[in-house]
């Protein structure tokens, strides 16, 4: 942070450049809604808030372990063979989440199901991988791996918390269990006048929220509309 | 009639694109002209044919709890199954790879078809996915995976596919222009898994 009085070639944490790592991501280059990587899993674990939550944790910490490691092993990976290399490095981490998972919380694992496995093949780690820790030292990496996972974060709970409003009129915070914020007196089922749009809760409404939220995105940044 | 019925499920009840979002990467990459988006999905049958037995050999025969009584009877408490990811990802990639020399040696038409998609086909999601749907729905007989690998690969073909027609189409049409591209194939995505909602419940 100040490193001004002291002459050294280390750049600062917070440089600009670093900065920029950061802070791409999370709006003109978004993994998910801009360069369109990792959105396989994004859009099917997105009905609840928590799947959401565990998801990006789980995405975040394989990230930063990849890049840091892929990074690190940059220039002894022979490039014919680096698919292979990153698949097993990526494997391995996932291994550990999925193990971590079903030792503490099971029915989260439960309700993930293949989709932890999917991390491995998960678009976004290869794409940066591919993209950035090979040719970048390992600081850098580990902050592109934060900036990328948290763009992709972002995404995933503003898709849930839209899909678990509307679909099953509560939120379901980590921890908390389902908190309901109607009362349930206002619901059809108790002669009360509203209900839960149950076609939130289906697979093809992830993807019209994802829609809108590009559709929202490029009209706020008109350098990012397609011809 | 039972294979029969895990192939018509894999293509439209349980649609890897419209019900599970398997390989939506690059459905959305490269979706941009039919041509290719056919080409891309038959490589995609193809692998997933080749992949999802040779997977479940590897299931029932090393990883699953007790597989490799067939080696010698004290193994059967061995439970490999948390290798699981990583032996159906190496098997995937070195299939990919092998199925690629194989077709530029004896099939070069082929290949010249289906060439540039396999490199990135190991990293297409419905791949693992495929294998790892077969892992969790336990097929009593590879015949039924193959049929399973089959069926999940066809209908990635005709979701592609059909995609690739409408953004072909929509070129001329009047799109807001924030929406243009990625918005609206998200959009058009979710609409069409709404109508391929209605296969949901039909038994067979």
């Amino acid at each position: 942070m100040s490193s001004e009085n002291k002459p050294v070639k280390k750049e600062s944490l917070f440089s600009k450049k670093n900065r920029k790592l950061l802070k791409d991501p999370l709006g003109d280059s978004n993994p998910i809604t801009i360069q369109v990587l990792g959105i396989c899993s994004a859009l099917a674990i997105t009905v609840q808030l928590q799947q959401a939550v565990i998801m990006s944790l789980s995405v975040l910490f394989v990230m930063i372990g990849g890049n840091l490691i892929v990074s690190l092993l940059r220039n002894l990976i022979p490039d014919r063979i680096r698919i292979i290399v990153q698949l097993v490095v990526i494997a391995s981490l996932v291994i550990i989440v999925d193990e971590v998972l079903k030792a503490y919380q099971p029915d989260v694992s439960e309700k993930l199901s293949v989709f932890v496995g999917l991390i491995i093949t998960n678009c976004i780690i290869m794409g940066r991988l591919e993209a950035f820790a090979l040719a970048n030292k390992p600081g850098p990496s580990v902050l592109d791996a934060i900036g990328n996972a948290m763009g992709y974060a972002w995404i995933l709970l503003a898709v849930s918390v839209v899909r678990e409003v509307f679909g099953s009129g509560a939120i379901s915070l980590p921890g908390m269990g389902q908190v309901k914020f109607l009362p349930s007196e206002w619901f059809i089922a108790s002669s009360g006048f509203y209900e839960n749009n149950n076609l939130m809760i289906l697979p093809p409404m992830a993807l019209v929220v994802v829609g809108i939220i590009i559709w929202i995105q490029r009209s706020r940044n008109e350098a990012l509309i397609e011809d | 009639m039972e294979y029969l019925s895990i192939f018509v499920k894999g293509i439209f009840v349980e649609n890897m694109i419209f019900a599970y979002f398997l390989g939506m990467c690059s459905y959305l990459a490269v979706s941009k002209t039919v041509k290719t988006a056919n080409g891309l999905g038959l490589a995609v049958i193809f692998v997933l044919g080749i992949t999802v037995p040779i997977n479940y050999l590897l299931e029932n025969y090393v990883l699953k709890e007790g597989a490799l009584v067939w080696l010698s009877p004290e193994y059967a408490t061995v439970d490999l199954s948390f290798l699981s990811f990583i032996m159906f990802i190496a098997v995937i990639a070195s299939m990919v790879q092998l199925v690629e020399m194989i077709v530029e040696k004896f099939a070069p038409a082929l290949y010249g078809a289906l060439g540039i998609f396999l490199p990135l086909i190991a990293v297409n999601c419905s791949i693992l996915g495929g294998a790892l749907f077969m892992q969790e729905r336990q097929y009593p007989s590879i015949g039924e995976a193959t049929v399973f690998g089959l069926g999940s690969g066809v209908g990635w073909w005709l979701a592609i596919v059909a995609i690739a027609a409408i953004r072909e189409k929509i070129r001329y049409s009047h799109v807001p222009p924030a929406l243009r591209g990625l918005g609206i194939t998200y959009i058009i995505t979710g609409l069409m898994g709404i109508a391929f909602m209605s296969f949901m419940g039909i038994e067979i």
